[in-house]
């Protein structure tokens, strides 16, 4: 295979992530599993405005939500996906220092933004906002939830990547895996974009 | 490393072990036949005690809480653990094959697939030892799924093992819309792709677009069963219709899911056997990517009688028999296939043109279900359940008949007994008919579904009898089915490549069964029928897209299985409140997931001196 | 073909009769019913003729296309027929347009509101594992399992559940609509001729889900007022002071009669002129008395999974069960 070829005088392609057919299956399948993944959030943002008048005795959206702790959690998001983008760009140029390096920035800022997140759930725990409480506070943590558990799986898989990248060096092997961590790190953040408008900004409206 | 790539000894299993770690499609495929067929065995099993519990008024062979747990399994037994992986079955065992490849894009998933439907299913039915069974039908609307009033373990079984089954199906679908992408032989194009593979490309599409739905929606039950979540509790502001939203956007897809394979089927069994090219092609194309875009704005006519309201009763009704103009447009086209063909009755050709007329009675039925007001009559009566048996067995079911004697020989190397085999289909037919045609008017007297029993009198009494003579001839037709294969095992291996000699796509190419690697060369298509095209032009073979070389394989691996069993653990942890025994579970599976993605796996290589000596699958 | 073979049977069995007069959607009593099936003919119609199409194509197919033994000639390769194409689309869609249209049209007809109609009798429906209980917001009266309305007037329903999800169908009068709890659902259904109506749960509720049986009276004007005046009337209660006594600590507790008891279980006001007890127990075959008796002494083994408990767990003795059947089956209403 071309692959070993590529690996072993290290004359890596302009883009690695793409050399090999595995590659480019892992890639396109990947993006048909993000397919999936909208569906999925869809379905629970479906749900969520279904029922998220329905507090029963618990607080409004209104009353719960700090719109600046929220908005400080999406800069950090954001930003992280910024670096990850400059990680992919490191990728191309065969920098594996800087690459490394911004990929564990995305880290950190993804491990800020759970501590902002798990800070505000004891919050609105403390402030009677439970799991159980109502509808609408089921189907909050459920989404949200469901996204904060997918941004620690990213923190998770992207360590995971770092250690192959040391490990192994810069392969066309380990290049795919940095970038389809990379998409996938992107498309949380897609979502949450979603999840601050539709939840929190349109909480506060009513 | 990669000096050494050709060196890499991979360590090869034997017998049980081979068929537990095995990434090969083929043995993927068997496994998902066998899985099938068992789970097919048992929801018939189920079929024939609700039959025999309904053939007279007032029966008590079970009770209303056993029959609710019978409709139940069967239910949901048949469409996710029996007629899904049977599916499954033929797309592994025929998918690359058609298009040419040595396997789908992702082996490793495509075991994983199989292994958690497995584990998903086994852990489904395991909910009979326990004592606690599923009982609010496969549609589990709550309330009645809900912890309130199903204070037991058996919608857990549901909730767990549909979710743990349905990454299965997910995984399957993304695996083989990658595959039909990205591994087609050169020349290959999609609008050559043989229409089985085309019904395929659709199927996976929809399932990782539906499938998704039904993930939150038993994410959500399962929530509110086991951690007092409030989404369908409605004292606390949830929403019952919510679910029956979540679960038609999901179930209606489903349906195509099922059926568009089963059209691929019918489409290369009815023209190999007529000895002709498909009729209208490109309509056929058109029509299956139509029903499938359809398929997903027509949910709510499973609720006209929810209460959504006439304007939406309304748009869901039209909506709906738009879909009936495509089918429709297949339905023609098959009729003109044969016509003029030179047609033979084969036993996979018999449930091909049996399917023909008996889907268009089902599909005519759903026509009439689409139109609301009618509706509000037939809905949850008997009529619904004659339409969707009609369209579900008639349909995919003798579509699966069809596909399994069709490709047998390519899977197994042996041809099914024809005298059997029309004896299976005989059978089954005509008890299909027995049993579900009356079904029909019992509706529309007046018999709901669903029901353990019925009053004497009500002029139920006669067609059920009828229903149930129906049912057992169908079981009839099955052990037929069964015993062909036990008796057409002792038989030598030596069909033909060209099994049937009016084969026209590529598997029909390579030896039957396949080497592991299935094309020793990777065939150039030169057009539509490609291997008809070749033999019309006098080549007795494919043109080769590439020389002889060394042929890469994927190694075997465990690891999809422990995955799986993981998953299975956890399952019962969380039914049972063992938090300990959960994360124990899910550490196996995140910890499986861990070793696949630092171990890298170089697979081995096949040489030329070894392809000659005919590594068999 | 044998295949035919069930069809005709099931042809036979439909011609020879449409179904039960008080059952079978088949046999309308009532205009809603009537709507709804001629919707039914006049899709079975346009199916009857595309199924015949198919059948008639698919026979001639089989027989003049048939391989004969040796054959090894190629057919000619037809990639397809533009015209047959267009036509077998086009056909569909016309089909499509004429049941699209009354489609429509009843759509919208059978969703007219009823409820702010003053000619109109209000009817509350709430559906219960596995009971249907019947309050007439307008007279503040409520019965259950046997539904009274009077020929002459529109009846507008509001449809509830207390537990799980049920469905209210009586099929020869009209078709069903879902009962949810926490949502209310209206719809409207006429009685014309009077008659007794079998309705039905139509969606699952439980291990009794089947039984969960009711019926409907269509009764004259007149009639309907003077049942309204005998629902109205002070309850009868037990003429033995000890059966009254135990009645009402034991049985009204959740039941009631007249303005006495309570609303968890069936209202039993005049309680001996209904034609069924339970819903499925038939008057005229056992008789009443015979019927409460058997009902009191062990629900469950009519209805598996009812709430009400046997006679010996509400610790009644066998003389307190008769004499309290005895005195349901007695307390008829006049009208």
């Amino acid at each position: 295979m071309s692959a070993h070829d590529h690996a072993v005088d290290g004359q890596l392609p302009h883009e690695p992530e793409k050399a090999t057919l595995q590659a480019r299956n892992n890639i396109l399948g990947f993006w048909l599993f993000l397919g999936a993944e909208t569906v999925l959030f869809g379905t629970l943002f479906a749900a969520f405005l279904a029922l998220r008048h329905n507090i029963g005795d618990g607080p409004s959206a209104n009353e719960l939500f700090k719109l600046p702790m929220v908005f400080a959690a999406t800069m950090i998001l954001l930003t992280s996906s910024l670096t990850s983008v400059f990680a992919v760009q490191a990728l191309h140029l065969h920098k594996k220092k800087a690459m490394v390096g911004w990929l564990i920035v995305t880290i950190l800022l993804g491990l800020s933004f759970l501590g902002l997140e798990i800070y505000e759930f004891f919050e609105y725990v403390h402030e009677g906002h439970k799991f159980t409480t109502s509808a609408f506070s089921s189907s909050f943590y459920t989404l949200v939830g469901f996204h904060g558990a997918h941004v620690a799986f990213g923190v998770v898989w992207i360590s995971l990547v770092i250690g192959q990248v040391l490990k192994k060096g810069l392969t066309v092997v380990t290049a795919p895996k940095v970038y389809i961590s990379a998409i996938y790190w992107h498309f949380i953040d897609v979502v949450w974009v979603f999840i601050f408008t539709v939840v929190y900004l349109m909480g506060k409206v009513g | 490393m990669s000096a050494h790539a050709h060196g890499h000894t991979v360590k090869r299993y034997r017998g049980l072990m081979d068929w537990l770690t095995t990434v090969d499609h083929k043995k993927i495929g068997i496994l998902y036949m066998i899985a099938g067929l068992f789970f097919f065995l048992i929801g018939g099993l189920e079929a024939i005690i609700i039959r025999v519990q309904l053939m007279k008024p007032m029966n008590d062979v079970v009770a209303g809480d056993t029959f609710n747990e019978l409709i139940t399994m069967h239910g949901t037994t048949m469409i996710f653990l029996a007629a899904m992986p049977l599916l499954f079955a033929l797309m592994n065992a025929v998918i690359p094959l058609q298009i040419g490849a040595r396997d789908v894009a992702f082996p490793f998933l495509n075991s994983l697939g199989f292994w958690t439907f497995f584990f998903g299913g086994l852990l489904l039915n395991l909910s009979w030892f326990a004592g606690t069974v599923p009982d609010a039908g496969w549609t589990s609307y709550v309330p009645l799924a809900g912890p309130t009033f199903n204070s037991g373990h058996g919608v857990d079984y549901y909730v767990i093992g549909l979710q743990i089954a349905g990454i299965g199906t997910l995984l399957g679908g993304i695996n083989f819309m990658a595959t039909i992408i990205n591994m087609r032989a050169p020349g290959l194009t999609f609008m050559r792709l043989p229409m089985f593979t085309w019904t395929i490309f659709i199927t996976s599409a929809l399932i990782v677009f539906a499938f998704p739905a039904l993930t939150v929606g038993l994410v959500a039950i399962m929530f509110d069963r086991l951690f007092h979540a409030n989404f369908f509790e409605v004292a606390n502001g949830g929403s019952g219709v919510l679910w029956e939203h979540i679960f038609w956007v999901f179930g209606h897809p489903e349906v195509y899911i099922l059926i568009l394979p089963a059209f691929g089927i019918i489409s290369e069994v009815v023209s190999t056997f007529s000895r002709k090219r498909l009729f209208g092609y490109s309509s056929m194309v058109f029509a299956t990517v139509l029903i499938a875009f359809l398929g997903f704005m027509v949910w709510a006519h499973h609720m006209f009688t929810t209460g959504l309201g006439p304007v939406a009763n309304g748009l869901f009704s039209i909506a709906t028999m738009l879909i009936a103009v495509p089918t429709g447009v297949k339905i023609f086209n098959w009729l003109f296939t044969l016509w003029g063909g030179s047609i033979r009755f084969t036993t996979a050709n018999l449930f091909g043109i049996g399917f023909i007329p008996t889907f268009v009675m089902g599909g005519v039925t759903g026509v009439m279900l689409a139109s609301a007001p009618a509706d509000y009559q037939y809905h949850d009566t008997y009529f619904v359940v004659a339409h969707f048996h009609y369209v579900i067995v008639g349909g995919l079911i003798f579509g699966i008949f069809a596909g399994l004697h069709y490709w047998w020989p390519k899977m197994f190397g042996r041809m099914l007994n024809e005298t059997i085999g029309k004896i299976t289909f005989w059978t089954f037919f005509i008890g299909f008919h027995m049993t579900f045609f009356v079904q029909h008017f019992l509706g529309l007297l007046g018999m709901p579904r669903r029901v353990y029993t019925y009053l004497e009198g009500q002029g139920f009494d006669n067609m059920n009898f009828i229903s149930t003579i129906g049912a057992f001839l169908m079981g009839v037709g099955t052990i037929a089915f069964l015993l062909n294969i036990f008796i057409t095992w002792a038989k030598p291996r030596n069909a033909a490549a060209d099994a049937w000699e009016d084969g026209r796509s590529l598997e029909w190419t390579i030896p039957s069964p396949p080497p592991e690697y299935n094309f020793q060369q990777v065939p150039l298509v030169r057009g539509y029928d490609a291997w008809w095209k070749e033999k019309m032009e006098g080549n007795t073979a494919m043109t080769p897209a590439e020389p002889i070389g060394s042929i890469h394989m994927p190694s075997p691996s465990i690891l999809p299985l422990i995955m799986s069993l993981g998953l299975f653990i956890a399952g019962f942890g969380f039914m049972y409140d063992r938090l300990i025994v959960a994360g124990a579970g899910l550490v196996i599976t995140l910890g499986c997931m861990v070793i696949r993605s630092l171990v890298d796996d170089h697979g081995y290589h096949i040489e030329p001196e070894d392809q000659e000596k005919g590594v068999k699958a | 073909m044998k295949r035919l073979l069930p069809l005709l049977t099931g042809l036979v069995l439909l011609l020879s009769a449409c179904g039960r007069e008080d059952l079978s959607t088949l046999n309308p009593q009532g205009p809603v019913a009537e709507k709804q099936l001629d919707l039914m003919k006049l899709s079975i119609g346009i199916m009857a003729l595309v199924v015949v199409v198919v059948f008639i194509i698919c026979i001639y197919v089989l027989i003049r296309f048939r391989r004969r033994q040796g054959d090894k000639t190629i057919p000619k390769q037809v990639e397809g027929n533009h015209t047959l194409e267009i036509i077998w689309t086009v056909i569909p869609l016309v089909l499509l347009l004429i049941l699209g249209f009354p489609t429509i049209r009843d759509v919208f007809g059978l969703a007219k509101d009823y409820s702010k109609d003053k000619n109109a009798v209000q009817v509350k429906v709430t559906a219960h594992q596995y009971w249907w209980e019947f309050e007439y917001t307008d007279y503040g009266i409520t019965t259950a399992q046997e539904l009274i309305v009077p020929t002459d007037k529109k009846i507008s329903f509001e449809l509830v559940a207390a537990d799980v999800k049920h469905s209210f169908w009586i099929p020869a009068i009209g078709g069903k609509m879902d009962t949810n709890p926490g949502v209310t659902n209206r719809m409207y259904l006429e009685f014309p001729k009077e008659g007794v109506f079998r309705g039905k749960c139509a969606e699952l509720c439980g291990p009794a889900h089947a039984l969960m049986d009711f019926k409907a009276k269509a009764v004259s004007p007149s009639s309907f007022d003077r049942w309204v005046a005998a629902m109205k009337a002070p309850a009868v209660m037990p003429a033995d002071a000890e059966i009254a006594e135990k009645f009402t600590s034991q049985c009204l507790s959740c039941h009631a009669v007249g303005e006495n008891g309570g609303n968890s279980a069936p209202n039993l006001t005049g309680v001996g002129s209904r034609q069924t007890v339970g819903g499925i127990l038939y008057n005229d075959e056992a008789g009443v008395e015979q019927n409460l008796h058997d009902w009191i002494t062990e629900p469950q083994k009519y209805k598996i999974g009812a709430m009400m408990p046997s006679a010996e767990d509400n610790s009644l003795t066998a003389e307190e069960v008769s004499s309290i059947a005895k005195y349901l089956a007695e307390y008829k209403l006049d009208y």
